[in-house]
């Protein structure tokens, strides 16, 4: 499986990404800068933490408009599976791929400690080798994490299981604890917490592998035909 | 050419982080007269005279990038000048 990590001036998680998929995952990776129109060699989109375009305006609002965000659009609707962690999440909302906004943390601080999640949802493509119920431990990074839509979007989110992680211990006065939810489709997650910084028990978690094994998994299931 | 001050401020349904802690500051700071604070964003843009309406544009440039209708709300005062 080939994937794409894409590099917008500002991303500063794209190395990570880079690492959990070539290193840990053992799969092809590569880095795609912000400009690039075509992304069809790809299997798998990742949009990396960091502060694209210096947060400025809103956070993911200039660089939802680069031209590489319409070749991910294309990807998304070919049902390829998108990630976007941190920054990459608050992107994947500004363009639409995903609905919600989100603000400032409520305690208005930038947080950065590892947080314990519960796996709301392990039927996605994102969360098939977890349990249901699991508790898992990521780190989340992020002044901006503070996940919010209006009650009838919510009620969407619950009614066909788009929740995929939530908070334990809520760090940021997300709306319903939520840290992570998919698109209707299924094929589009986003999550403030970093799967890429918990890869290795030497980073003090591995719990974030299993995401990107799921993705794998599930891609193969699809896409490589028995002999 | 126009001048144009479009404000953008957290809609109303929003609860907003930091308007809140500004509101206890200044309770803190002995004006109990200030009931609530809402924090937003001041634009200035200077638009040539162009084919298209200038409130059709306006209007476009904010709901797509200059606000997000998901959270925040708009609005802007024109001001025409004569430039320099």
């Amino acid at each position: 499986m080939k994937f794409a990590v894409i590099v917008f001036p500002g991303s500063n998680c794209d190395i990570d990404m880079y690492h959990a998929i070539k290193d840990e995952l053992g799969e092809q990776v590569e880095y795609v800068w912000h400009d690039t129109e075509n992304l069809d060699e790809f299997d798998g989109i990742l949009l990396p933490g960091g502060f694209s375009y210096g947060d400025y305006l809103r956070t993911g609002a200039i660089a939802r408009f680069s031209k590489v965000m319409q070749a991910v659009v294309k990807a998304a609707e070919a049902g390829k599976p998108i990630l976007g962690v941190c920054n990459g999440f608050q992107i994947l909302l500004e363009a639409g791929l995903l609905p919600g906004a989100m603000k400032r943390n409520e305690s208005l601080s930038f947080i950065c400690k590892p947080v314990n999640l519960t796996v709301a949802n392990n039927q996605s493509m994102f969360s098939t080798a977890y349990a249901q119920g699991e508790t898992i431990s990521i780190p989340v990074a992020h002044g901006e994490g503070n996940y919010y839509c209006d009650e009838e979007t919510l009620a969407k989110l619950k009614a066909n299981n788009q929740i995929v992680f939530t908070y334990q211990d809520n760090p940021n006065g997300s709306l319903e604890d939520i840290a992570g939810i998919i698109n209707e489709k299924g094929n589009v997650l986003g999550m403030m917490p970093h799967p890429e910084r918990a890869v290795d028990e030497l980073l003090g978690s591995a719990d974030g592998l299993k995401l990107f094994q799921s993705i794998v998994r599930s891609w193969r299931e699809a896409n490589v035909v028995k002999a | 050419m126009y001048k144009v001050k479009v404000y953008v401020t957290l809609r109303e349904s929003v609860l907003d982080p930091q308007g809140k802690a500004v509101t206890h500051s200044l309770h803190s700071l002995n004006y109990p007269e200030v009931s609530d604070v809402r924090i937003g964003k001041y634009m200035e843009l200077t638009v040539e005279k162009s084919e298209r309406d200038l409130d059709e544009v306006i209007n476009e440039i904010c709901s797509k990038l200059l606000a997000n209708p998901v959270i925040e709300d708009y609005r802007y005062e024109v001001e025409e000048c004569v430039p320099q």
